[in-house]
């Protein structure tokens, strides 16, 4: 199988900060990858790179061969970018939008139209084409975003963050666009995401990201397996510690991690580890006033590499991260 | 090579496009940005004309048809360096990145935009002209018509193209509109005082007279004012010369500046 992108010991780094410390990645040709991790891990910074919008400052990532820094015309043409922010003209048509794109993109003249008809069906925008892209809904913006990052028919789309900010039944309406599209037309994908329930759905191979490196990769299933058994997680308001040195002594608790005031532990089976945890807190004169079940998901498998919950780091970076300045 | 000469224009074209669409569109804004330099000409250029006449070594005419030109020079310099903040807006709804990544070059994304400016400007200019005949201004120069519309149109031209290329200038220095606002705003109202638009500048004292033989847009008022009236301060050919030089150096200057733009 072909690789559609390598990446080697890439490296970013602003006048104060690094970060991407270092990235090595080979993702195939159809696959749908899925680059997760908190905001501010380099995600951004790491498409941005393969987009050809900035510069590595060491190392090398090539588009089928193309190598992003030295044949950025060439790379641009291979590829379609679906952002993070909207990158629209509000005061165009949809149509007026595609149409443009189009030009850009030298897609010949007389295709412009037929490929314009069969990506607003895709997104099921067609009625929609003739309208100011302003009367557009946020779910409507994304989707003709989509449609015009497949216009010139590229062999890479990347998805930055693709459903952020979206409410939950347009979110699975994007998701089933971009599988279909990953599955009919054999496009290789790179999405990232801070939701796991999205790349865990879509994403064939997951890499995940922190403070610029790749702590994890592989499957869903491999990582969640990686975890393993269940997930039980006890909320202990103090003496949390205490608790986990005693609990991680017993024979069938695979690991065990303390995250602000709740204490994760990861079980061959949760349903007989519960009332032996709840012994042994009630022996310490530890109170644990609730108690959660739940298999591993990628949240977990997160945690397990990073210590932190994505959640919380996202509420963190956020104001910083939506500054006008970024936009 | 011939191929990617092709793509080049064809570049332009698609960017001018777009800039046009969004003006058409924005119709309302057409009508506005009409009425402040008509005002200017029927209030002061009537009330003037009633008992003035003015000129220069080269000959006397009456007031409304000496600040003609200049009203066209200031639509001009408003709309060509205000149509630069296109870049901002483009930049705050975060439709530059579409264009960023596109496979265009940079200066086909200057020109394409200083074209669009430009011929904004040089729409709304005309559209002035023509109203201002309403008015009594009457093309009255040594040219003949033909040939001062030329002039005109040619005049509109560089001076438009220079200034878009000074507000893509500024606008890819500048992070928000508000700070492109006092920027363009800071240049504009010196710029359009001290290019002799109200006033012949044959008799003024030295300090001024320094500031508007420096400033461009009083070679391209010059030369419009040549167009419509006959009369002139400088010689046409340093007018054209002068706005020539001015256009090819902000297109230089915008290409260079908006190669940095993130």
């Amino acid at each position: 199988m072909t690789n559609a992108i390598e990446i080697k010991d890439l490296i970013k780094h602003f006048e104060d900060v690094e970060a991407v410390k270092g990235i090595n990645l080979e993702i195939e040709e159809g696959e749908l990858f899925g680059l997760l991790g908190p905001n501010g891990a380099g995600k951004t910074t790491t498409i941005s790179m393969l987009c050809t919008i900035q510069k590595p400052s060491s190392g090398s990532a090539s588009i089928y061969g193309h190598d992003v820094a030295k044949e950025p015309d060439t790379v641009r043409r291979l590829i379609g970018i679906v952002f993070q922010d909207p990158s629209l003209d509000d005061n165009l048509t949809g149509r007026e939008n595609l149409d443009f794109h189009a030009r850009l993109y030298k897609v010949p003249r007389s295709e412009i139209a037929q490929r314009i008809n069969d990506v607003l069906n895709l997104v099921e925008l067609s009625d929609k084409a003739d309208v100011i892209v302003k009367k557009y809904s946020g779910g409507m913006k994304r989707r003709l975003e989509i449609a015009r990052g497949l216009l010139h028919h590229p062999r890479v789309l990347f998805l930055d963050e693709p459903t952020l900010g979206l409410d939950p039944q347009t979110r699975r309406h994007i998701w089933d666009y971009i599988e279909k599209l990953n599955r009919e037309k054999r496009i290789t994908m790179i999405l990232t995401t801070h939701y796991m329930d999205e790349a865990d759905k879509l994403c064939d191979r997951i890499a995940i990201i922190d403070h610029g490196k790749i702590v994890a990769l592989d499957t869903p299933e491999n990582l969640k397996r990686d975890v393993g058994g269940d997930v039980v997680i006890l909320t202990v308001p103090s003496g949390t510690e205490r608790l986990k040195v005693e609990l991680e002594r017993l024979p069938f608790v695979k690991s065990a991690q303390s995250v602000d005031s709740t204490l994760r532990l990861s079980v061959e089976n949760g349903e007989t580890a519960i009332p032996i945890f709840m012994d042994v807190a009630r022996q310490e004169g530890i109170s644990v006033p609730s108690i959660a079940l739940h298999e591993p998901t990628l949240e977990d498998i997160f945690i397990k590499y990073t210590g932190r919950e994505i959640r919380t780091q996202e509420a963190a970076g956020w104001a910083a991260f939506r500054s006008p300045g970024r936009r | 090579m011939a191929n990617g000469r092709m793509e080049f224009f064809t570049d332009i074209y698609s960017i001018w496009l777009r800039e046009m669409i969004r003006y058409v569109r924005a119709r309302s804004r057409l009508v506005t940005s009409l009425i402040t330099p008509l005002l200017w000409l029927i209030i002061f250029g009537s009330g003037f004309s009633s008992s003035l006449r003015f000129g220069g070594p080269s000959g006397t005419t009456n007031y409304v048809n000496f600040l003609a030109p200049g009203i066209l020079g200031m639509t001009v310099l408003f709309t060509a360096i205000f149509s630069g903040m296109s870049v901002m807006f483009d930049k705050e709804f975060g439709f530059l990145k579409e264009i960023l990544v596109a496979p265009v070059s940079r200066t086909s994304i200057v020109l394409g935009k200083a074209l669009g400016g430009t011929t904004q400007a040089a729409i709304q200019a005309l559209l002035i002209l023509a109203l201002s005949t309403l008015i009594g201004v009457r093309i009255e120069g040594t040219l003949g018509l033909a040939a001062a519309l030329a002039l005109i149109v040619a005049s509109m031209f560089f001076i438009g193209m220079g200034f878009v290329g000074l507000g893509i200038s500024i606008a890819s220095r500048l992070d928000s509109i508000e700070g492109f606002q006092v920027v363009a705003n800071l240049l504009v109202l010196p710029i359009f005082f001290l290019s002799g638009a109200f006033f012949p500048v044959t008799s003024l004292p030295d300090w001024m007279k320094v500031l508007v033989d420096i400033n461009p847009l009083a070679y391209g008022v010059d030369a419009l004012r040549y167009a419509v009236t006959g009369l002139h301060t400088y010689a046409l050919s340093l007018d054209l010369a002068v706005i020539i030089a001015f256009f090819a150096g902000m297109t230089v200057l915008g290409s260079i500046l908006f190669r940095n733009v993130k």
